[in-house]
């Protein structure tokens, strides 16, 4: 219980407390020091004073002084805050916000490989796990091993660059060569070890082709392998197709289409929906609405066994695409050579893409 | 291949979409790159009667017509033509209509007579020769209707683009098959228009050698030609092919040489059997045979091209030497000429891998070389070589010399296959039922022997086929028959298979991340680069000079991609690449060494310019220097750059030089920047994770010396002594945080403030501690490295 009369000097506080909103900066931060400065704030004196209370009156006086210095505290933060918001306001008054902001440069990775990346990382979430290797190779690794016959039709399919051998022969007694695709890699993962493989190959190729539009002596390419027991074309047109749909979108439909490639049999095209026209058929799809986007296959018995493979307990599928012609499609390039210039126009252009 | 979806029709007997059968080609393997009109277009010409035909008043040779084109409208149309009488029905060009030639009809008046449309012949349409008068249509058809529909629609061509492995689509009669197979409908071999009825009894068989017609024929080279017919044509009328012919010939690209050769064409078109017509009265000593050609030999071919034939290479010869290469082109002389009046038709199997070492050592490529190098049906030819007989003997009204040959020194039958059920689940993962695998096979013309009581099914693979050899061979033409797109794509369990990733993969990861985090863009280079190192290992076979070897470091071509920028004015240019670089190794013949390397390209401003600060500071030395050093601490941990002229290298332990960076002189213009360049083996380290290192509890002091540095002496000298001799005394860092160089002082020496940083993990360092540990630092440093502190 508290007599009115020992409340007057807490009225007074409170005219102050009422007070705080309307000071300024200067006053604000005195009147802090007056109220609750630690050695001669009026309520730090005052709550040092009720030491000397007895104990009713120190509980009656104190629980109303510490209110009081809650809420001194509350009001002299809000004021704080809110002559900060004011200062601010003025301090910007008179600047044009919309003046430009300060860029940085950004990198850029190649949309290429952006590409290489996605389809990566979508097979690495299959399972799969990445294996390089050189790109000058023996015939053996690029062809004999991949059951490719010498002096076969399908040899015209690889324009084949070979290394000046400098009047060497081999040890072998075999001409390197510049890979034309990235299967010698299925080579040398076969032959370290027994199966089970799930790898996923990108890698640069070449071939003897000239500078053009659409062709280039040296691309990319990302080739999978999978040999296990009981793989099935099944499992081929399950994975693929899952891909397909990872990579281009949910619902993205696909076509398998009979090929041939020496080292696969049964061998398929894969087509996905022209990205496009989105089937109806157009000058990209050549009007098929279907676009080529990877050839795969069984993998041929005559390669697993070339790498020490049983065909008859083992089978297996493999894959390649090229990711530059990829990149063509996702992003309307019209030409493949754009994509080995160093032009700072084109290559900012994808600022957007990758990380 | 270029097909003819008229031939197609006559195979199956039926009308046939071209979209429609170009869909179903893909679904087999073979699919059509184009399908391209034939002839004119037709559609803007209709069926008109000529309802009145009067003489021209002026001229003689014209008459003035009244055309009925169902428009509702009569017509007054100019005429030439000789045959045109009232009530002749005729294709009639309305106004505004173009003709084949680009040629717009318009009103116009010949010789006094307006003229409103024009009344058409068979050339002025596009459909053939015949100008002698109009093209007079034959038909019940109203006026006005589009004449294709009266005429039967044009033909289309189809540019099938057949596999390796597919020697029988060269012909129609194998796309035939293909389709029969889709549209489940049986094919056989179009009727030939006017062909006689007598059928050409069989080839007598002989072995190496025999004759007909009094010519003798010989194999000596059993091996390159396992067969070799021949048939003599006596009395044949050269000259033009019937319409039909040409008309087939015309539709697959081929142009119409007179009605002997055209037949030969016209069997290569349709069963894939090459054949080749000779002049029998050219052939000296009435001889004619296959060998191995000598070194040296020349043959002026059918283009009069004089070819030296490459050794070993098969040959067609005569009595008295070379007449032609075989498989790939025959000679001039000879040529089935108008002067002909015998002819011997050769129709021969040769070694695939012979003709197509014949023709790439030549540097050419023939329709006949292009089918013979995949494979012709050596048991089939009989077949086709009776037609072509029949054909020739109706098209030029000659007459066959019987028996006519077969030469089959080694008479042989198409392999035969056992084919496991069990294997084509194995494979496919589908369960056929046998039937449907025997439909799939019988389909592609095999024989199927038995059935599958011991789980084996026995198989003769069709002649057409030298693609079919193993059991493989089979599942895929049962997949492909069967359909593609009948198996199912369900997601079967998979095994973890536990590799790790190659470590190249994320080391490359790794320089991109911070390559990309500096602000720089990557691009990717060709490898290939023009001669001038001599670590580059050279091409044989380059696609020019500019591509002839391998790039020995990929920071070149990144200095070609600035100058580039810069002549199209663009100053600001940060490029960078990863990617395999080529040494060629000291053993010769040996394969080159390969490394992945990161490279990269500075120039310009090191931010874009903002109005706020509208000239920002150019790239310098020290960002590449930095660069650098990010990627030796991902790629080699540990090592250090080393000063090299006036930039940076690094070594590997074993003293190879991996990486530098610096300065380069370019062809830059002259308001360029200065740029800088770096590369640097990539490696596979793996710098494996981080240590947690706990946070200070004690706060550091720091003392600033300004020290005064004599000429030569370098900082790292300085920094490397403090940081060894003051690690005792809790000295944590060395930081540079200023250099000074008086422009008064000539000696080179100069002011360089560095920062202490001292630091104890156990208690808060006093004043008199670090001023005590500083000082004794600085006595190090004068009495070891002859620098002081600045005298003020």
């Amino acid at each position: 219980m508290s007599a009115p009369i020992e409340e007057s000097p807490a009225t007074s506080l409170r005219d102050r407390l009422a007070a705080i909103a309307t000071l300024d900066a200067g006053a604000l931060e005195a009147e802090d020091i007056a109220i609750l400065g630690r050695k001669q704030g009026e309520l730090t004196r005052r709550l040092k004073a009720l030491a000397t209370l007895s104990l009713d009156e120190k509980r009656a006086q104190g629980a109303l002084l510490n209110a009081l210095k809650g809420e001194f505290e509350a009001a002299i933060t809000t004021r704080r805050a809110e002559l900060a918001d004011e200062a601010r306001q003025q301090e910007g008054a008179g600047v044009d916000l919309t003046m430009p902001g300060r860029e940085s440069w950004h990198g850029t990775l190649h949309p290429v490989t952006v590409v290489i990346d996605e389809i990566v990382e979508i097979f690495r979430g299959l399972g799969f796990s990445v294996a390089l290797g050189p790109e000058v190779e023996t015939e053996e690794h690029n062809f004999g091993a991949l059951n490719f016959a010498p002096d076969h039709p399908a040899m015209d399919m690889h324009d084949t660059l070979y290394l000046d051998p400098d009047g060497a022969v081999p040890a072998t007694g075999e001409r390197l060569l510049l890979r034309t695709h990235t299967s010698p890699v299925q080579v040398r993962v076969m032959r370290e070890g027994p199966p089970p493989y799930r790898v996923v190959i990108p890698g640069t190729v070449y071939r003897n082709d000239a500078f053009d539009p659409s062709h280039a002596p040296a691309f990319a390419q990302v080739e999978g392998l999978a040999v296990d027991e009981g793989i099935t074309f099944v499992d081929l047109k399950a994975t693929l197709a899952h891909f397909a749909e990872r990579f281009f979108g949910r619902g993205t439909t696909v076509r398998f289409r009979p090929s041939f490639f020496p080292f696969t049999e049964p061998s398929a095209e894969m087509d996905v929906a022209c990205q496009l026209c989105a089937g109806q058929g157009c000058a990209a799809c050549k009007g098929t609405g279907w676009m080529e986007i990877l050839g795969c296959g069984m993998v041929h018995e005559n390669v697993l066994r070339n790498c020490g493979v049983d065909p008859e307990r083992w089978t297996g599928f493999a894959f390649g695409m090229g990711p530059q012609r990829v990149a063509m499609l996702r992003h309307g390039v019209p030409d493949i050579r754009h994509l080995y210039a160093g032009d700072m126009r084109f290559l900012q252009q994808f600022r957007s893409v990758g990380s | 291949m270029n097909a003819s979806r008229a031939w197609l029709e006559a195979f199956l007997r039926r009308p046939l979409d071209g979209t429609d059968i170009a869909n179903r080609l893909a679904m087999l393997g073979a699919p059509v790159d184009a399908i391209e009109p034939i002839g004119a277009d037709l559609s803007a010409f209709v069926v008109a009667t000529v309802t009145d035909v009067r003489a021209h008043p002026d001229a003689d040779k014209l008459r003035v017509t009244t055309v009925d084109d169902g428009s509702g409208s009569t017509w007054s149309v100019v005429c030439g033509a000789p045959n045109v009488v009232a009530g002749g029905r005729y294709p009639f060009a309305r106004l505004g209509t173009t003709m084949p030639g680009g040629m717009v009809i318009e009103r116009r008046k010949l010789r006094g007579e307006v003229s409103e449309g024009m009344l058409c012949s068979a050339r002025e349409l596009g459909l053939g020769e015949e100008h002698d008068g109009l093209l007079t249509l034959d038909t019940d058809a109203p006026n006005g209707t589009p004449i294709a529909t009266v005429l039967g629609g044009g033909d289309e061509r189809l540019v099938v683009d057949v596999t390796p492995n597919r020697p029988d689509l060269f012909g129609h009669k194998g796309i035939a098959r293909e389709l029969s197979a889709s549209l489940n409908v049986p094919f056989r071999l179009p009727e030939i228009p006017g062909l006689a009825a007598t059928d050409v009894p069989p080839p007598e068989r002989a072995a190496d050698s025999g004759s007909t017609g009094g010519i003798t024929v010989t194999i000596a080279d059993r091996q390159g030609c396992p067969r070799f017919l021949a048939g003599v044509v006596r009395n044949v009328q050269i000259g033009p092919s019937p319409e039909w012919l040409r008309q087939r010939l015309a539709a697959v690209g081929v142009r119409s040489i007179n009605n002997v050769v055209d037949v030969t064409n016209y069997m290569m078109f349709e069963l894939n059997q090459p054949m080749h017509a000779y002049d029998a009265d050219a052939l000296r000593g009435a001889a004619i045979g296959v060998r191995a050609a000598a070194s040296g030999e020349v043959l002026v071919t059918l283009d009069g091209s004089t070819r030296t034939i490459p050794d070993g290479a098969l040959v067609i010869v005569d009595g008295a030497g070379v007449i032609g290469i075989a498989g790939v082109m025959g000679g001039r002389d000879s040529e089935v000429t108008a002067a002909t009046t015998n002819v011997l038709i050769e129709c021969a199997a040769f070694d695939p891998s012979r003709v197509r070492a014949a023709r790439r050592a030549l540097g050419m490529s023939t329709d006949a070389s292009q089918r013979f190098e995949r494979g012709t049906d050596r048991w089939g030819a009989v077949d086709a070589f009776r037609r072509a007989m029949q054909l020739l003997a109706s098209v030029t009204g000659g007459t066959i010399e019987r028996p006519t040959l077969d030469c089959f020194p080694a008479p042989s039958h198409p392999p035969r296959i056992f084919l496991r059920p069990s294997r084509v689940v194995q494979v496919l993962g589908l369960d056929l039922d046998w039937r449907e695998i025997e439909r799939c096979l019988v389909a592609i013309g095999a024989t199927v022997v038995s059935k599958p009581d011991d789980a084996r099914i026995a198989v003769d693979v069709p002649g057409w086929r030298p693609d079919l050899v193993a059991e493989i061979d089979l599942i895929e033409e049962v997949a492909r028959i069967h359909g593609y797109d009948a198996i199912p794509a369900t997601v079967g369990p998979v095994r973890p298979v536990f590799r790790p990733d190659d470590a190249g993969w994320a080391a490359a990861h790794r320089a991109r991340q911070v390559l990309v985090a500096a602000g720089l863009s990557e691009v990717l280079t060709l490898p290939m680069v023009t001669a001038g190192d001599a670590r580059a290992p050279v091409l044989l076979n380059p696609l020019s000079n500019d591509h002839r070897c391998l790039r020995p470091a990929l920071s070149p071509a990144l200095v070609t991609e600035v100058e580039r920028n810069w002549s199209a004015h663009i100053g600001d240019v940060r490029l960078f690449e990863v990617g395999t670089a080529f040494t060629a190794s000291d053993e010769r013949g040996a394969a080159p060494r390969e490394s992945q390397q990161a490279a990269f390209a500075l120039t310009g401003r090191r931010q874009p310019a903002h109005w706020n600060d509208p000239a920002p500071r150019a790239w310098d030395r020290w960002d590449a220097k930095d660069l650098l050093q990010q990627l030796v601490a991902l790629a080699h941990p540990g090592a250090a750059l080393q000063v090299e002229g006036d930039g940076w290298a690094v070594h590997a332990t074993d003293g190879r030089r991996i990486g530098h960076a610096g300065p380069i002189t370019a062809d830059s213009p002259p308001w360029a920047a200065p740029l800088f360049v770096g590369e640097i083996e990539l490696g596979t380290v793996d710098g494996g994770h981080a240590k947690f290192t706990p946070l200070p509890t004690f706060p550091a002091v720091t003392r600033d010396l300004t020290l005064q540095v004599p000429a030569g002496r370098a900082v790292a000298e300085i920094s490397a002594l403090l940081v060894q001799r003051g690690t005792r005394h809790d000295l944590r860092a060395v930081q540079v945080i200023d250099e000074y160089r008086d422009p008064s002082v000539a000696d080179g020496a100069r002011n360089v403030t560095v920062r202490l940083v001292f630091r104890s993990d156990h208690r808060t360092l006093t004043d008199t501690e670090v001023d005590q540990a500083t000082g004794r630092l600085r006595t190090t440093l004068e009495r070891e490295l002859d620098v002081s502190l600045r005298s003020s």
